[in-house]
């Protein structure tokens, strides 16, 4: 069975269509990349599956359950979390913390396990430390855990944020542009992390423009231009297929008439 | 994902004993009060009130980073529910408190469901509002409140008939209540709830995509905010034993505003001090006679240009939570 499935979504920001009709099926196993050219609807697509955007029109499932249009927190909680392609850390927390929080939906305590402390509590919180500490070793941020988040350079905080979504727990990790700003050796790291957590069972599905990781670590991969899917297939398939090339090299499709305002529209 | 088995954090470090200059600080302005008595003590126990309400404000401004100019209006419910239960019905000063602290809670459940949908600056209107509707029903609902000429012969905070009336005793229970409210600042700070203030504080995205419900967790902040607000509203005017319209005004916003930024929004000693200093300050100021506004005045600016972010956070190590 997929993990998750699309089914003619489309969205709409006016007259402009950012998300045209898409449909394809991402199956439990392995690491699926959605690539396209800029201003493609790539993010608009994540965002209409991560429920930060209702979709006008099309139907998103989800393990067989059907969560088009529901609230991100409630999506987040069926076990389907994303990471942003701008990187949105808790800047004032520390390493840690920011991990911590990321455990946020495998704990139950509130105010008054707050203010009681009881052992309960005390037990949670001393998992949720043991959980944060793994995923900060699993990302080599392991020695950073006290630093405030905002002080960790770039290629850190993506890290970081992806430890933090990790600590969620997902079935089905969202990765928008993991690699955005990644020397070739951070990406090469990246790179292998990705393919550890699809290993460990959770499914990965990537937007990414760093055509070196998709091809290293996607199993499979779909192409979107213009909001529509263009090609699917294997990364050996996709990078032969005509219509790929077409989108890339914009030849002899007119893909060069691509408007600035559908890009910030689509990224927004 | 189980890579190793983990080890637990390193032990509190020596350098975290400097977290705790700002108490003692509190301590000795507080001790120095009991020894003199008379104004000093009034000055210092106004300003442990004032620290309780701040307390719950920097809840909501501080862990939440949310904004509202209107947390005076739930400190006019707990003044006013407990001035008229006790001075015209004659119930105890505990329950009339604990009944007053409901209703504002319930108030700001009933306000804090539309209200918080707003963000940013008009959120900050809508609570302005909120104050203000509030000051004019305590002014106008005279056959409750009698209106300007407000309400005297509130008696003092006592449990089961044993009242608390000298300075020194009141003293001694607002000491024992700030602590508590700090105490209860400082446990949900780390925690689980805490932690969900912080992250709705550092992105409401990020939090989302978390699973974090962030409108509930803004009206718990908002609550437990007026529920701190209502308890400070109830302690004034069971110390003063008088409570008007007036208490409860603009004016009250613009100090616990002053207060909070100058002990350290988002801090759990920022509220105590903030209280303390700006209570003080203007007292420290009284030989410059006319000047004495301008004295405090000028010294409230040069605070917050060599401590922008509080005097509290000169003594905290910095990525700690």
């Amino acid at each position: 069975m997929s993990r998750l499935r699309l089914e003619g979504v489309t969205r709409r920001f006016g007259g402009l269509v950012a998300v045209d009709n898409v449909s394809f099926d991402v199956p439990a196993e392995g690491v699926t990349a959605v690539i396209g050219p800029n201003g493609a609807g790539k993010t608009t697509l994540f965002s209409l599956i991560s429920g930060f955007l209702p979709p006008s029109a099309g139907k998103i499932t989800f393990d067989g359950q059907d969560i088009t249009g529901h609230a991100p927190q409630s999506i987040a909680a069926r076990g389907l979390v994303r990471t942003f392609q701008l990187v949105k850390l808790f800047e004032d927390l520390s390493v840690l913390d920011n991990v911590k929080v990321g455990c946020h939906l495998h704990g139950k305590a509130g105010l008054f396990s707050a203010l009681l402390r009881p052992a309960s509590a005390r037990r949670e919180e001393a998992q949720v430390e043991a959980r944060a500490r793994d995923l900060l070793a699993f990302t080599g941020l392991a020695a950073l855990a006290d630093e405030p988040a905002s002080a960790l350079p770039y290629g850190r905080q993506r890290m970081l944020e992806l430890a933090r979504a990790m600590a969620a727990g997902p079935k089905l990790i969202l990765l928008d542009e993991p690699a955005a700003g990644l020397n070739a050796e951070e990406s090469a790291a990246l790179s292998r992390i990705i393919r550890r957590i699809a290993d460990d069972g959770t499914t990965v599905l990537l937007i990414e423009h760093d055509m070196t990781l998709v091809m290293n670590t996607a199993d499979r991969v779909v192409v979107v231009d213009f909001g529509r899917k263009i090609a699917q297939g294997t990364p050996a398939q996709v990078r032969a297929d005509p219509a790929v090339i077409a989108a890339y090299l914009g030849a002899p499709e007119p893909s060069d008439t691509e408007s600035p305002s559908a890009q910030e529209t689509a990224h927004g | 994902m189980t890579i190793s088995p983990s080890i637990t954090s390193p032990e509190r470090r020596p350098l975290r004993l400097v977290g705790l200059l700002p108490w003692l600080f509190a301590g000795v302005v507080i001790g120095y009060a009991m020894l003199v008595g008379g104004y000093a003590a009034t000055v210092v126990s106004f300003a442990l009130i004032y620290a309780v309400f701040v307390t719950g404000l920097n809840l909501f401004m501080g862990f939440a980073a949310q904004v509202s100019f209107g947390q005076n209006a739930f400190a006019a419910i707990g003044g006013y529910v407990s001035a008229v239960l006790t001075a015209t019905y004659g119930w105890g000063p505990l329950p009339a408190m604990v009944l007053g602290m409901s209703a504002a809670v319930a108030a700001a459940a009933v306000i804090g469901f539309p209200a918080l949908r707003l963000k940013g600056h008009y959120l900050a209107m809508g609570t302005l509002a909120i104050g203000l509707i509030a000051y004019e029903i305590t002014v106008e609902w005279q056959s409750v409140t009698q209106g300007y000429m407000g309400i005297s012969g509130i008696p003092p905070f006592g449990i089961a008939g044993y009242e608390i009336t000298s300075d020194r005793g009141q003293l001694v229970m607002l000491s024992l209540i700030v602590a508590a409210c700090a105490f209860a600042a400082a446990r949900i700070r780390r925690s689980r709830f805490g932690r969900a203030l912080s992250a709705v504080a550092g992105s409401e995205e990020a939090a989302l995509a978390l699973g974090i419900d962030v409108s509930r967790y803004k009206l718990m902040a908002f609550l437990l905010s007026a529920g701190f607000a209502a308890l400070a509203g109830s302690l004034f005017v069971h110390v003063v034993g008088f409570v008007s319209p007036e208490v409860f005004g603009l004016h009250m916003v613009i100090v616990t505003f002053t207060m909070l930024y100058v002990g350290g929004i988002g801090t759990v000693a920022g509220p105590l001090i903030g209280a303390l200093i700006v209570s003080l300050l203007p007292e420290t100021f009284r030989a410059f006679k006319d000047y004495q506004d301008l004295a405090y005045g000028a010294a409230l600016i040069l605070l917050l240009i060599y401590a922008p972010r509080g005097l509290a956070s000169l003594f905290a190590p910095r990525g700690r939570s």
